[in-house]
């Protein structure tokens, strides 16, 4: 496995990592910060899309 | 003799050696890190109710590390893809970069430390206990003979339980001020150190382990960004493939943090 399949898993795990913190922030009944993770995970989503478009030519293995 | 597969790949495995022994070492990682989590459910499975602490750490740190490691994996990312297409001045960048994000997100984890050993829980004579940071003691302070002051800021409680719940009402509502202590009112002290209770020893444990590890990796990028870089002259793949197993561990340990924020930070 190559840096750029770990860090494809590494960028899932954060994305994941965002949306739940989201979770615990609503839970918490702390909008802002919910609001914020939410924010987060989308941002990290585009960043994921934008960094396979770039390491196109790099492969997995 | 020259060694094989420094540079490409053996056919077998489909890895150069660095990769193999890389991904080796990782496994045991997840062994060393895996035996602790499965430790750490352990016992907050097996801490009675109203034992494990809630909200004895600070998110908002713990959220701008998580900001900094998150920024660290993709400037490691980007140090050597500039490798890959040939831009020596980029990979320089991206990892000067890495490595100041590494050493401010220690920088704050030293901080959080410092503040868990200047934090006190007294437990006075009258059966209440005084909770807060260490402001000062007076010169003769000595806690065995009972002579002297100490000051903390923070509050006082009735129960014991009321400090183990930071995000309950009553704990936000809590007025902290400046507590001036008798040493003979004090029946007895100890500072938020690992030897505290289950929860401060798990926490130094494994924040700790994880924060050696960030110092590894930053000397290895060090090394690599500075001394070792003469390699990309004599053997530009070679270095390559360097960049990209340090690049691995880094990830790894990034990876750790993703597990162990949630985990500490937000129970």
């Amino acid at each position: 496995m190559s840096l750029k399949a770990f860090h494809l898993i590494f960028v899932t795990l954060l994305t994941a990592l965002c949306f739940g913190c989201a979770a615990w922030a609503f839970n918490a009944g702390s909008t802002e910060w919910g609001v914020a993770g939410i924010a987060a995970g989308i941002l990290v989503i585009l960043y994921g899309i934008y960094f396979l478009k770039k390491l196109k030519r790099i492969s997995y293995l | 003799m020259e060694i094989p597969y420094t540079v490409h790949k053996r056919a077998d495995t489909g890895l150069y050696n660095a990769k193999l022994g890389i991904w080796l070492f990782l496994a045991s990682e997840v062994m060393l890190f895996g035996g602790l989590f499965s430790a750490y459910i352990l016992l907050r499975v097996g801490a009675g109710e109203g034992t494990w602490p809630h909200g004895w750490l600070d998110v908002r740190l713990g959220t701008i590390n998580t900001i900094l490691l998150a920024l660290s994996a993709i400037t490691t990312l980007l140090a050597w893809a500039a490798l890959k297409v040939k831009e020596f001045g980029k990979f320089k960048f991206f990892h000067a970069c890495t490595m100041l994000l590494a050493l401010t997100f220690l920088g704050i984890k030293s901080y959080e430390y410092y503040d868990k050993f200047h934090h006190y829980e007294i437990q006075l004579n009258n059966g209440t206990i005084a909770d807060g940071h260490f402001v000062e003691q007076s010169a003769d302070f000595d806690l065995a003979k009972k002579t002297g002051t100490f000051t903390i800021h923070g509050h006082i409680v009735e129960r014991h339980a009321e400090l183990m719940d930071m995000r309950s009402d009553e704990a936000k509502k809590a007025k902290h001020e400046e507590h001036v202590i008798a040493a003979a009112d004090i029946k007895h002290m100890e500072n938020y150190s690992p030897r505290h209770n289950t929860f401060t020893a798990i926490y130094f444990t494994m924040s700790g382990l994880h924060a050696l590890h960030i110092l590894g990796g930053t000397l290895v990028i060090f090394y690599l960004w500075g001394p070792g870089s003469r390699m990309w002259k004599t053997d530009p793949e070679r270095f390559t493939n360097r960049i990209e197993v340090s690049g691995l561990f880094w990830h790894f340990v990034d990876l750790v943090w993703v597990f162990l924020f949630p985990v500490l930070y937000l129970t």
